[in-house]
């Protein structure tokens, strides 16, 4: 049987796949390239009447190139996170996500809770700083910025530190 | 209108001769509602009558003149007074006088320039109509019809792939792939997306076409933007080696063909946009421009030609192909 000839590829349209590479089996298995997990927990308060502050563990798991430490664990308070906010949204082009409130209004006397030492407030900031480090750290040009990688891995947080970028090899 | 009972007054009616074979095609109004219209190309012939009814039947009409136009015309809404014409025939169809019953005029424009698409966008209209006129002293008597013209191409001689590489360094770097840079509207876009290096965390990554109207010109130039197809290709975090494919088919959309410079005017182009988000929200995306272009109907072939064809495309391997010649050779043994 014959059929019409003339012009057979334009009728259908040819959705067959592109050609690609298969995929490296230590690839498709193997531990992802972006794995960072950051947990901010054991809030402890520390110092005596009114010069107490509370301090939050920072521990910090990660496989990215970027960071020195592929595991780390430092100690920090509210205020640092302020001046790390402060500092990304001064050098960086990053739309810095917003802290957990400041709740000034807890620090005036004649309260009937601990005010800022208060159980509940302390897990509610907790959540949202852990929260806040999470999204921060994961944006890459954040990632750049040296006072990230010092709050996250130095030892204590040099508030004198000259900022600056950090550049891959 | 006039509502004075003295007086003379008269119904146009436009018919093209090939009214009962000619296609029509929907074409969307400027309020957004869908209407049909007779479908003309460029260079064809635009013949036909117009029918001139008496509203009181005895009186006679006097005229100083009756005409039938074809005009092809932009316009730009932020200016609508000044109508561009870029195509204006006219053809007198009766002298001054008076018409003392109803009468049938016949027209024939020959071979009509018709050199761009009808368009009606968020800032600019093109349109093609057929404009009959009784001239007279005091108010004129007129009636439009609109008719929309297609631009027609042909297959292009060059049509390569879009290949490129794009990333963030250190973080993200993806090879994307669409098998054709010139589509027609009712193409399939096929390619794929390869992840050479993933360190963000990616939640899920779609492809969106955007249509960009630009009217004016030199400072005053403005850009409509507007998505028409987000199409989510992918949905969960891929990582480095992975490929994933794109199959998106244009017949779905509302699209018109790549419109570049009308008269100066106005243009209308098309772009696919790569879109990755990432777990925070965060969009990474690569916009890259493609050429629409419409094709013409062609008359369909045998269907059992055409399944043929489709089999030999779903089939991709040789294994598969002789298991089906095996399958087929079986059949008829029985």
């Amino acid at each position: 049987r014959s059929e019409a000839g003339g012009e057979m590829a334009d009728t259908i349209a040819d959705t067959r796949r592109l050609f690609s590479k298969p995929q490296n089996l230590n690839d498709a298995y193997g531990p992802p390239s972006n794995f960072l997990e950051i947990d901010v927990s054991n809030p402890e308060t520390v110092g005596v009447g009114r010069t107490r502050f509370t301090t939050y563990e920072i521990r910090l798991k990660t496989n990215l190139p970027i960071f020195k430490l592929k595991e780390s664990r430092v100690r920090r308070r509210y205020s640092d996170f302020e001046w790390l906010r402060g500092e990304l949204e001064r050098d960086s082009k990053v739309v810095v996500p917003p802290l957990p409130g400041k709740a000034l209004f807890r620090q005036l006397p004649f309260r009937g809770d601990d005010g800022i030492f208060d159980d509940s407030f302390i897990e509610e900031r907790r959540a949202g700083l852990e929260q806040f480090l999470n999204k921060v750290a994961g944006h890459p040009l954040a990632q750049n910025e040296r006072c990230l990688h010092m709050f996250l891995q130095d030892e204590s947080v040099d508030k004198t530190y000259t900022p600056s970028k950090i550049r891959q090899a | 209108m006039s509502f004075f009972s003295f007086g003379q007054s008269a119904e146009i009616d436009i018919v093209l001769n090939d009214a009962e074979t000619r296609k029509k095609a929907e074409h969307k109004t400027e309020d957004g509602k869908k209407d049909k219209y007779f479908l003309l190309y460029d260079g064809e012939t635009v013949s036909g009558k117009v029918n001139v009814t008496l509203k009181n039947p005895g009186k006679r009409l006097e005229h100083q003149g009756i005409k039938i136009e074809f005009i092809g015309q932009i316009e730009l809404y932020y200016d609508r007074g000044n109508h561009h014409e870029f195509v204006s025939l006219v053809k007198d169809l009766a002298r001054p006088g008076e018409l003392t019953q109803s009468q049938t005029f016949d027209f024939e424009f020959i071979h009509v320039e018709k050199p761009y698409e009808s368009y009606t966008g968020q800032n600019v209209k093109l349109r093609y109509f057929l404009r009959a006129t009784i001239s007279r002293r005091l108010n004129d008597i007129s009636k439009e019809m609109d008719i929309v013209v297609h631009t027609l191409s042909t297959y292009p001689e060059l049509n390569s792939s879009i290949k490129m590489e794009v990333g963030i360094e250190d973080c993200l770097h993806i090879e994307f792939e669409y098998n054709k840079s010139k589509y027609h509207l009712k193409d399939v876009i096929v390619g794929k997306i390869y992840f050479l290096l993933v360190r963000l965390k990616i939640r899920h990554m779609e492809i969106d076409i955007v249509k960009r109207e630009t009217t004016g010109t030199g400072p005053n130039v403005y850009h409509e933007n507007d998505t028409i197809a987000k199409y989510e290709i992918m949905d969960g975090a891929p990582v480095r080696g992975e490929s994933i494919p794109i199959r998106l088919f244009l017949a779905g959309y509302e699209m018109t063909p790549t419109m570049k410079d009308i008269n100066k005017k106005y243009s209308v182009r098309y772009y696919l946009n790569l879109v990755l988000i990432d777990e925070e929200e965060r969009r990474y995306f690569k916009q890259q421009e493609i050429t629409l272009w419409r094709k013409g109907d062609i008359v369909r072939k045998s269907m059992s030609h055409q399944a043929a064809i489709a089999s030999q495309r779903f089939e991709g391997s040789s294994s598969a192909e002789k298991a089906l010649a095996q399958a087929q050779a079986k059949e008829q043994e029985q």
